[in-house]
């Protein structure tokens, strides 16, 4: 495959466009899209991209065909994507479970917009609940959120990694503002990184002739007759999502030794909170850092630690929805005792000031 | 004794016969002829199998050739996929009348406007076989099923969808659009194999639509079954070819 990226440079760009770069640094071989704000843009650069590296596109009637073809381009043996946004997540639910189902490397980036319903083609941070446990499944999904534009470039190519590793969909889990504004990154051949990008195979359509029995032919499954069937497959599949988590997690945490509040924030919302703490210490206030990189698997285990480690007295959440990360935190942290505060803007942007006034208001 | 066992096709996998199908059922006579065109055809080992949700899904496992499950309606885009990321694998879609002409219905539009170049078979047995025999959108006016328990009225739920009336109206000259019959082998298989042909040969979207039985849901006895299929169904739906790349050919 022709290599896309030969030295690394530097580069000023929508979240969008580096989305589509870094799909072709990773080697992704098709996307099949649907229009949707905010991230129409990562299928107009790779629509221009694309031709040029020899990689695929198509535009599907809607979103189920666009997360189905999805489903199919895998299972055939290549690396395929797609992206969506609010009600195009919703409809992506279902191939998504069938993603999660028969274990395909499906890769979804999500721009998330304002909800419910059709809400505002902006921004916000409400398509956690169902990025993470949307379907009628249990959640085997990988869901990274990013802050910035380089976090962008540099998980869209490990997400490609964990999909085809793990088998489990993964999720890079943007914003509008991601989306569409522009700050600088630095792109770059993941090779060149010491990422080795992991080899794609097909589940169908396998080398060797069934009819000179070289092979069995593949029969892939993704309903069952007996409940016993099922117990079964969902067992062995949350076990063994359970047992990769521990590889899985990221997250950030910065001078939450000695603090007195932990902010606890995740995407875009996180620079925000960087921020905030930076200067609540200049004004002799100790507040910490803690972000959960990975929303799915949770970094539990280090959050219930940078808890106890500080001593800290309050807990504040920040979130630009009405609570659907602080839901996700307070039952992965069950049984923690510490006060937890919150700030809900639902589908607005949060800034510094707005967490420096919120945890001066509860100190 | 000697028993006389009927030919079977080569590409069906053996461990999975007898079949689970209804008796009376006519998926196993339109599997039979896809596993004869299989067979002749020399595709088995590029041949990928997808099924729908429905009595089509019994047959996931009915071929000795790659297949894989989806959900209700979506087959059509699981087979686009395969086909645009492996061009060089045969994509045979397998679904029912609520599958393709319902919940799945602006897939299969949308994949013939493209003229996408997948092979799709659609089993019309005018009723939802597996969830209990309820009205479909083949359902014939004044036909009772478990929804339309005194018979379909048009006036509140419409009149039957011709689809391959309405796809060979969606795409170019370039598509095999058809409609067969259980009760016509030689023809069925026939169509089967141009619809497989002009997938192979690249042409484009290939569509057969098979009028079949459901004694099961239709609470028909053998000679009822026969009589809904040939005299009722068979003079609301014509059968024969609606479009075809390959002109009159044969008979």
């Amino acid at each position: 495959m022709q290599q896309v990226i030969t030295e690394s440079k530097k580069a000023f760009m929508t979240g969008n466009e580096t989305a589509a770069w870094a799909a072709l640094a990773s080697g992704a071989d098709v996307m099949f899209g649907y229009p949707i704000t905010p991230q129409n843009e990562i299928m107009h650069y790779w629509t221009r991209l694309a031709p040029q590296y020899g990689r695929g596109f198509l535009q599907t009637e809607d979103e189920i065909s666009a997360g189905f073809t999805v489903c199919g381009a895998v299972q055939s043996g290549k690396k395929a994507f797609t992206a969506t946004a609010g009600p195009g997540n919703v409809l992506m639910q279902e191939p998504f479970g069938m993603a999660e189902g028969m274990r395909l490397p499906l890769l979804a980036i999500i721009q998330q917009r304002g909800g419910p319903s059709s809400g505002t083609v902006i921004y916000s941070q409400q398509e956690v609940a169902l990025t993470t446990f949307g379907g009628n499944g249990e959640g085997w999904r990988i869901v990274y959120s990013t802050a910035t534009h380089q976090e962008i470039y540099d998980y869209v190519i490990k997400g490609f990694n964990t999909a085809w590793k793990y088998r489990f969909p993964t999720f890079i889990l943007g914003d509008g503002y991601q989306a569409k504004m522009r700050e600088p990154l630095e792109m770059y051949d993941p090779e060149t990184r010491g990422i080795k990008m992991v080899d794609t195979y097909p589940l169908i359509g396998l080398d060797g002739s069934i009819t000179n029995a070289e092979r069995e032919p593949q029969h892939l499954c993704n309903i069952y007759s007996l409940e016993e069937e099922l117990y079964d497959v969902v067992l062995k599949n949350t076990a063994e999502y359970e047992s990769i988590s521990p590889e899985i997690v990221e997250y950030e945490e910065r001078q939450c030794e000695d603090a007195e509040i932990i902010i606890l924030s995740h995407g875009v919302v996180a620079r925000a909170a960087d921020d905030a703490v930076k200067a609540l210490r200049a004004q002799g206030i100790k507040a910490g850092y803690f972000r959960p990189i990975t929303l799915r698997p949770y970094p539990e285990k280090q959050l219930r630690a940078a808890i106890a480690r500080s001593g800290a007295k309050k807990l504040l959440i920040a979130e630009s929805a009405y609570g659907q990360f602080y839901r996700l935190t307070r039952q992965e942290i069950y049984g923690e005792t510490i006060p937890m505060e919150t700030l809900f803007m639902p589908g607005v942007g949060i800034i510094d000031y707005d967490i420096i006034s919120k945890v001066k208001s509860i100190l | 004794m000697q028993t006389v066992a009927p030919a079977t096709p080569k590409s069906w996998y053996l461990p999975t016969k007898p079949h689970k199908f209804c008796p009376g059922c006519g998926h196993g006579i339109v599997l039979k002829a896809l596993g004869d065109v299989i067979d002749e055809l020399e595709i088995q080992d590029r041949t990928i199998f997808g099924c729908d949700i429905g009595c089509s899904l019994l047959s996931w496992d009915f071929f000795a050739c790659d297949s894989t499950q989806t959900h209700h309606g979506r087959t059509t885009p699981v087979m686009v996929g395969i086909k645009r990321a492996r061009p060089e694998l045969i994509t045979i879609g397998y679904m029912g009348d609520g599958g393709g002409y319902s919940i799945g219905s602006q897939h299969l539009l949308n994949a013939a406007v493209r003229n996408e170049k997948v092979t799709l078979i659609l089993v019309n047995n005018t009723n939802y076989g597996m969830t209990g025999g309820q009205m479909a959108p083949t359902t014939l006016p004044g036909q009772k099923t478990e929804t339309t328990p005194f018979g379909r009225d048009p006036e509140l739920t419409g009149y039957p969808t011709k689809g391959p009336e309405f796809i060979a109206q969606l795409t170019p000259d370039s598509a095999y659009v058809a409609r067969a019959t259980v009760s016509k082998y030689n023809q069925l298989r026939r169509f089967i194999r141009n619809a497989l042909r002009n997938q192979i040969e690249g042409n484009g979207f290939s569509f057969v639509e098979v009028l079949s039985t459901c004694p099961t849901n239709w609470r028909t006895n053998a000679q009822q079954t026969w009589h809904f299929l040939e005299d009722e169904m068979e003079h609301y739906f014509p059968v024969g070819e609606l479009k075809n790349p390959f002109g009159k050919g044969g008979k």
